[in-house]
């Protein structure tokens, strides 16, 4: 059995075009569209031989091969490694990287303590931290929008609302990067976060532990439903390490993309200002539009068939979501950041039962940012060109130099 | 192809042909239904594809999950007898001709 970036190597499959293309090359990482775009013109897939996978991009087969659970398990690893064949870098988490059923007990416990209401009864708090922070960058009127706003934010709110004792505004952050770099191949961006494990990773499991959360908040909630029985306590801690790794870094990359498409866009950004109801819709728009997630795997579990394609078991697949989210024939214009677009139907968030157990919390927050900027921000414009950072997992901005006017 | 009927808050009807195999919930979206939001996508998530349904149908259709139970918590408009998620609604012949009110927030 030939091994390759630890999965096992498969044939490329009749039929399927054979594309020797890096998709974690850093200019690729930083710069996506026209990947996406070539992606999707090969075929519903593509085999990719440098890593022995298969990739897709196309809406439908995207959203199939993600979102069926049964035929492509993410039990496996959801990047490159498969978890049946190699030992992963951390215990795997037990809600990402499980199946049903043991995904559906953990799954339940997550879901109610991040419910539409949870997230809700946090919307006024979130408000006035999102005011106090625009207010002050309006003050200032140019400012760095990534470090001094997108960072800034959720490191503010969202230990907070999870009851953290301790804050570590950089730990929590270059967390959550480094879980989405390990997804990667063995490559540059994967060795540096691998490097960064022995600093970080031990702040980040002692702030699961039950006496290191205040008595309130999403981790005691977690708590609570191990004693109750539901979970046991070591359970508990993963869960609370999950909402760590998943919760910063993604929130942190969709207000600075959301800030990216307003400023590049600035006659969508004057319909918001004019209509704030399209705020909804168009944090989705952004998401859709910029894919904060962009790729994550799934390993075929049995021998299958997608759109005609045969596809063996133990068949990494790389679900290139940024390419679905642009994809012509599901979204007319796609290339277009449009408010007024309904893009219900994104896979930005995943879809199925993995879907995005945070996106209450995400939009949330996201909302009230965008909610105090449209309410104070006359003019979002760039003084420099933004720069993107390669990330395996993640397309994010590093950084971005901004200025606020007042209405 | 399936009848469903979807009827605003102010009492407007619009009658579709729904695909079978999809939800409901996907089937107003695709036909540009307002007042169905379907934030995330059927995930059970975000409670925003609420909706009240008639009978007969109400007691034909399969019963709730637990999920769907608890998602109805957390609904923007109130939560009657007859709230179902729309995207846990399959489209077949067993719920030809249903009738659905969307309430007046999601
Ligand atoms: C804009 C922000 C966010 C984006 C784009 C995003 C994206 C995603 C995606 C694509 C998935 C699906 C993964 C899969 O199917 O393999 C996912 C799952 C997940 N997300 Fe998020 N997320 C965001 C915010 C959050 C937040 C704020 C939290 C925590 C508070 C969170 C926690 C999770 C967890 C725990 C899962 C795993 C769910 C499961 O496997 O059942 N996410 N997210
Ligand atoms: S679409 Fe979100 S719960 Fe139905």
């Amino acid at each position: 059995m030939k091994m390759i970036e630890g999965h096992v190597a498969i044939e490329p499959p009749h039929g399927v075009p054979v594309w020797d293309v890096d998709p974690y090359d850093p200019e690729i990482l930083a710069d996506p569209d026209a990947y996406y775009a070539e992606l999707r013109s090969k075929g519903p897939f593509v085999y990719i031989p440098r890593y022995s996978i298969l990739a897709c991009g196309r809406h439908q087969e995207t959203q199939e091969v993600f979102s069926d659970w049964e035929r492509f398990v993410s039990s496996r690893g959801v990047g490159l490694q498969d978890f049946k064949l190699e030992t992963p870098w951390r215990p795997p988490s037990i809600i990402l990287e499980v199946d049903p059923p043991a995904h559906s007990r953990t799954r339940k416990v997550m879901a109610r303590v991040l419910s539409p209401k949870a997230a809700n009864a946090l919307r006024e708090q979130f408000r006035a931290a999102a005011d106090k922070l625009i207010d002050e960058l309006l003050e200032r009127g140019s400012f760095e929008a990534i470090a001094e706003l997108a960072e800034v934010y959720p490191t503010d709110v969202f230990p907070q609302a999870m009851g953290l004792k301790k804050v570590n505004r950089r730990y929590l952050i270059d967390y959550g990067a480094m879980v989405f770099n390990a997804l990667g191949p063995d490559n540059d961006l994967r060795r540096k976060a691998m490097a960064m494990g022995p600093q970080i990773v031990p702040w980040i499991t002692e702030q699961c532990k039950r006496e290191n959360l205040e008595q309130e908040g999403f981790g005691a909630e977690i708590y609570a439903a191990a004693d109750a029985g539901e979970i046991n306590e070591g359970e508990a801690g993963m869960l609370v390490r999950s909402l760590l790794s998943a919760g910063v870094d993604t929130t942190v990359t969709g207000i600075g993309s959301a800030l990216w498409c307003l400023a590049t866009n600035p006659q969508e950004y004057e319909k918001l200002k004019d209509n704030p109801k399209l705020l909804r819709p168009a944090f989705e728009e952004v998401l859709r539009f910029t894919s904060p997630v962009h790729s994550f795997c799934r390993t075929t579990d049995r021998d299958t068939q997608v759109s005609g394609v045969d596809i063996a078991a133990g068949t990494k697949i790389l679900c290139v979501l940024g390419a679905a989210n642009s994809d012509e024939t599901r979204w007319p214009h796609a290339e277009k950041f449009d408010v007024d677009r309904r893009p219900t139907g994104h896979l930005a968030m995943g879809s199925g039962i993995h879907g995005c157990v945070g996106q209450n919390l995400a939009r949330a927050e996201v909302g009230a940012v965008l909610a105090a900027i449209v309410q104070k921000v006359g003019k979002i414009e760039l003084t420099a060109p933004a720069r993107w950072r390669p990330n395996n997992a993640i397309h994010a901005l590093d950084s971005m130099p901004l200025s606020f006017t007042p209405h | 192809m399936t009848k469903v009927t979807f009827v605003d808050a102010d009492g407007n009807k619009t009658t579709l042909d729904a695909r079978d195999g999809d939800n409901l919930m996907q089937a107003a979206i695709a036909d540009g239904i307002d007042g169905i939001v379907g934030e995330c996508c059927g995930a059970m998530m975000c409670a925003t594809c609420h909706v009240y349904v008639e009978e007969p149908h109400l007691t034909t259709l399969p019963q709730r999950s637990e999920g769907e139970e608890e998602m109805l918590e957390c609904t923007a408009s109130e939560r009657r007898k007859n709230s179902r998620l729309s995207c846990q609604i399959k489209i077949g012949p067993d719920i030809d001709g249903i009738v659905v009110h969307l309430p007046e927030e999601q």
